[in-house]
C-alpha cells in the first residue's frame, strides 16, 4: 500500500497501466526479421542480412537486415537495451573482444562479408573508425592522439607528412582553431565537446570508409552537441555514418535513414522525414510520439 | 496500517537527534586513528632510538697510536725484498718490538703477551699490506695507528665495568693501566671504522665487517629483480589480456594467490632440493638465493600487476582497438604506461619483502660464515638478514653493536633501495 503510494507520488508506474496495456493489444505482431519500410538502398557501403547476436544465452539482436548507403547518416533510435549499441559493435567487430559474444549473418562491407577468415580484424577497423559514447581521448598530447592512428598503419612516410595529416584532421573536426597553439597540451585537458571532436579527428586521421558513432553526445552540452552535429552533416560528404543516438530530435536533424529497434528488433526504417511524420508501426509511433522509451 | 504522515518538522526533529550521535561516532572514530598512529610512531621512534644508540657505536672503533720501525732483521732478514718474503715475515713481532719501547718496564713473556693483546691481531696484516705495497718503508720508523683489540674497544666505549673483580674482566689490572696510559698520551682514540664497512665477516668483533654481506645482497636482489620483474609483468599481461577466461585461468590464479601466502621458507627447501640437489648449482650462491627470492616475490608482482591492469579503464581499451591497434599495440602502447606505476609499487613491495628474507637463505646454505667478499653470483656470499642473525647470535660482546650496525646498513640500503624505485615510477607516472 505504501510503496504504491511511493510510486504514484514520484510518477513511476512500474505496472503497465491501462493504456500501454490496450497499445500493447493494438500492436501488430513482431516476427524477427520482418521489418517495415525499405531496408536496402542503391549501392550501400554495408549490407546486413539475418544478423543475430546473442551474450551467452542472451539473444540481443534478432535476424536485423538493413543496408547503410554511402555518404549517408543512419541513426539508430529506441529504447535502452534495443540492442542498437550491440548492431553498432557488429559493424567493425568491436563485439570480439567481449566474451561470449557470438555473431551470425552476413554483414557484407564492399562486398566482402567482414566474418570472412580472409578479413583481418585491425584492417577493419582502420576502414570503420569508431566514436565512442564517453569522450575517450588517450593520455598522450593531442598531437599524438591524432597521430597514433597514421602511425600504427603507416600512413605518414615523415614527419611533414604526419604533421599534416594531424593538421587536416583537427580542421576538419573543427578542433584546429582551438588547440593549435597547443598541440602538446595533454588531450585529457579539452572539455568534454572538445576532446569528443578531439576524438572524431583521431578516427579521421586513419581515412575510414564508415564512422561508427555510440551516442557521440549523450555526455555533452546543447552547444558542444550542435557543433558536433555541424561536424556529422560536413563529414557526411567523404564518409558514411551510423549513430546511435537517445534523442529523437539530434535523429531526426542529423540523419538521412532512420532505424528503429525495439528489443532485439529492428522495427522499422526509411528516410527519417518519412519516419517521424508517418511511422508505419505502432512501436515506431509509440516512440517517436514519446509514449514510452 | 496507515500511519499518518510525519509533519516536516517531526523530520526534522528527528534528523537532528540522530545528528548529534552521527557527529560523536566520527569523532570516536577519528580518536581511534589518532591514537593508532601516535602508537605506532612511538613505537618506530623507539626502536630508531635503541638500535642508533646501540648500532652507532659499530662505526667507531678504537685505535692505539704506535710509532713503528719496519726493522729489516724482522720484516727482510735476507735482503730480497721479493712479495713472498714480504709477505711471511713475522709483523706480530714488530708490534710486540713497538709495544715494548712504548713500554720499557714490560718483561717476560707473560707480560709480553698481555702487551700485544691491547692490539688487534688484525694489526699484523695491515702492516704486512703496507709493506708489500710500498717496500722503502722497510728501514724506516712511521708512526701508525693499529686497531685495538675489542677488549680494549669495549673498554673505550664504556662496555666494561671496571669495578668488578678482575677475574671477570676481559682485561687485567695491568692491561687497564696501560690503556689508562696510552690514554693519557692521547695515543689512544676512537677513530671512524673503516674496517666495518670495508671487510667481510670475521670471528674477531673489531675485525669483523658488512661488506660481504651488502655486495650479497646486493648481487641477490639484482637478479631478482632481472629476473621477477618481467616475469611477473609478462605473467600478468598474458593472464589479463590474453588468456581466455575458463577453469584453467582459474586453477592459475587461485594458486597464484595461495603461493602469495605460502611461508618463506618452504620456498626455501624447494631452493635446496630443485635448484642445488637436482641442477646441482653451487650452494651459498647469490644465484641460487635470487631464484629463490624470484620464486616468493613472484606472486606478490602478478597480483600487483593484475590489480593495476584492471584498473586501466576500459574505454582506453576500446578507444586503441577502434583506433585499429592490434592487442598488443593496445597493451604496449596504452595500457602497459597506464598500469606500470602499479605494477613498480608491487615491485617494490615485493623487493622489500626479498630484501628482509633470511629464512628461504637458510636452507640454501647463504648462512655459512664467509669472510672473502664475493666477486660474482657464482661466489659463496651471505646476505645482510642473515648477517644480522649470525652476529646476534655470536657470544662476543663486541658483536652487540655490530649487530645493530648491521641493522643501520640494512636499513640504508632499504631506503636507497625505495626511493629510487618511488624516483623511478614517478617518472613513469603520466602527469595527466
Amino acid at each position: 500500500m505504501e510503496a504504491a503510494q511511493v510510486e504514484e507520488r514520484a510518477g513511476i508506474n512500474l505496472k503497465p497501466s491501462g493504456r500501454q496495456a490496450e497499445t500493447t493489444d493494438l500492436q501488430p505482431p513482431i516476427e524477427a526479421g520482418k521489418t517495415v519500410g525499405n531496408i536496402e538502398v542503391e549501392d550501400p557501403i554495408f549490407r546486413c542480412r539475418d544478423v543475430d547476436v546473442y551474450y551467452g544465452e542472451k539473444h540481443a539482436i534478432k535476424k536485423v537486415g538493413v543496408d547503410i548507403g554511402k555518404n549517408q547518416v543512419l541513426a539508430m533510435i529506441g529504447p535502452s537495451g534495443c540492442g542498437k549499441s550491440t548492431f553498432l559493435r557488429c559493424l567493425n567487430r568491436m563485439n570480439d573482444t567481449i566474451p561470449n559474444a557470438r555473431v551470425v549473418g552476413s554483414i557484407v562491407l564492399d562486398g566482402k562479408d567482414i566474418h570472412d577468415k580472409k578479413q583481418d580484424v585491425v584492417q577493419l577497423r582502420a576502414r570503420v573508425g569508431m566514436v565512442f559514447q564517453k569522450p575517450n581521448p588517450f593520455p598522450k598530447s593531442i598531437y599524438e592522439n591524432v597521430a597514433y592512428g597514421p602511425r600504427i598503419h603507416g600512413l605518414a612516410g615523415d614527419r611533414v607528412e604526419l604533421d599534416e595529416i594531424v593538421h587536416n584532421s583537427l580542421l576538419r573536426a573543427g578542433l584546429w582553431e582551438e588547440v593549435k597553439d597547443r598541440l602538446q597540451h595533454p588531450g585529457t585537458s579539452l572539455s568534454g565537446g572538445q576532446q569528443q571532436r578531439l576524438c572524431i579527428a583521431r578516427t579521421i586521421a586513419v581515412n575510414p570508409e564508415v564512422i561508427l558513432m555510440d551516442e557521440p553526445c549523450s555526455a555533452l552540452d546543447p552547444i558542444a552537441t550542435a557543433r558536433i552535429e555541424d561536424l556529422m552533416e560536413e563529414l557526411r560528404q567523404s564518409y558514411a555514418i551510423v549513430i546511435v543516438t537517445h534523442s529523437m530530435q539530434q535523429a531526426a536533424r542529423v540523419s538521412q535513414r532512420t532505424a528503429y529497434f525495439h528489443l532485439g528488433d529492428l522495427i522499422e526504417v526509411g528516410e527519417t522525414d518519412r519516419i517521424f511524420t508517418n511511422p508505419r508501426h505502432k512501436l515506431t509511433e509509440d516512440y517517436i510520439t514519446g509514449r514510452f522509451g | 496500517m496507515n500511519k499518518p504522515r510525519k509533519t516536516a518538522q517531526e523530520t526534522q526533529a528527528i534528523v537532528a537527534q540522530s545528528l548529534r550521535r552521527r557527529y560523536w561516532a566520527e569523532r570516536r572514530f577519528r580518536a581511534y586513528g589518532l591514537t593508532a598512529i601516535v602508537a605506532a610512531l612511538t613505537f618506530l621512534v623507539y626502536l630508531f632510538f635503541v638500535i642508533f644508540s646501540n648500532g652507532m657505536g659499530a662505526f667507531r672503533q678504537t685505535q692505539v697510536r704506535v710509532d713503528v720501525f719496519y726493522d729489516p732483521a724482522f720484516i727482510d732478514p735476507a735482503g730480497t725484498r721479493r712479495t713472498e718474503d714480504l709477505q711471511a715475515a713475522d709483523y706480530q713481532a714488530l708490534i710486540r718490538a713497538s709495544l715494548k719501547k712504548k713500554f720499557p718496564d714490560v718483561e717476560g713473556r707473560a707480560a709480553t703477551r698481555e702487551l700485544t693483546k691491547l692490539v688487534s691481531s688484525s694489526a699484523a696484516f695491515s702492516l704486512q699490506k703496507q709493506v708489500v705495497a710500498d717496500p722503502t718503508l722497510i728501514g724506516k720508523t712511521d708512526t701508525e695507528w693499529l686497531l685495538a683489540s675489542d677488549a680494549v674497544d669495549l673498554l673505550t666505549k664504556g662496555h666494561i665495568d671496571r669495578a668488578l673483580p678482575e677475574a671477570e674482566r676481559p682485561l687485567s689490572d695491568q692491561q687497564l693501566a696501560w690503556v689508562d696510559k696510552l690514554r693519557g698520551e692521547g695515543a689512544l682514540a676512537l677513530k671512524f671504522n673503516k674496517t666495518f664497512l670495508s671487510n667481510g665477516d670475521s670471528r674477531e668483533p673489531e675485525n669483523a665487517g658488512i661488506l660481504g654481506a651488502v655486495v650479497g645482497s646486493f648481487l641477490t636482489l639484482l637478479l631478482t629483480l632481472l629476473w621477477s620483474f618481467p616475469i611477473g609483468v609478462a605473467s600478468a599481461v598474458y593472464l589479463e589480456e590474453f588468456a581466455r577466461k575458463n577453469r584453467w585461468t582459474d586453477i592459475i590464479e587461485v594458486n597464484i594467490n595461495n603461493l602469495a601466502a605460502v611461508p618463506s621458507i618452504v620456498f626455501g627447501l624447494l631452493g635446496l632440493a630443485v635448484f642445488i640437489g637436482f641442477f646441482g648449482l653451487p650452494r651459498s650462491a647469490p644465484l641460487v638465493g635470487a631464484m629463490v627470492l624470484t620464486l616468493l616475490t613472484l606472486p606478490t608482482i602478478i597480483i600487483a600487476s593484475r590489480a593495476a591492469l584492471k584498473a586501466v579503464p576500459p574505454s582506453i581499451r576500446e578507444a586503441a582497438l577502434g583506433m585499429g591497434a592490434s592487442k598488443i599495440q593496445m597493451v604496449t602502447h596504452h595500457v602497459l604506461p597506464l598500469a606500470m606505476p602499479g605494477m613498480l609499487t608491487g615491485t617494490i613491495i615485493g623487493m622489500a619483502r626479498a630484501l628482509g628474507e633470511s629464512a628461504p637463505l637458510l636452507m640454501i646454505g647463504m648462512v655459512a660464515f664467509i669472510v672473502d667478499i664475493p666477486k660474482g653470483v657464482t661466489d659463496a656470499s651471505t646476505v645482510l638478514p642473515v648477517q644480522i642473525y649470525l652476529w646476534s647470535d655470536s657470544p662476543e660482546r663486541g658483536f652487540v653493536e655490530k649487530t645493530s650496525g648491521a641493522i643501520i646498513v640494512l636499513l640504508a640500503f632499504l631506503v636507497v633501495m625505495n626511493t629510487t624505485a618511488v624516483i623511478l615510477r614517478k617518472r613513469f607516472e603520466r602527469r595527466w
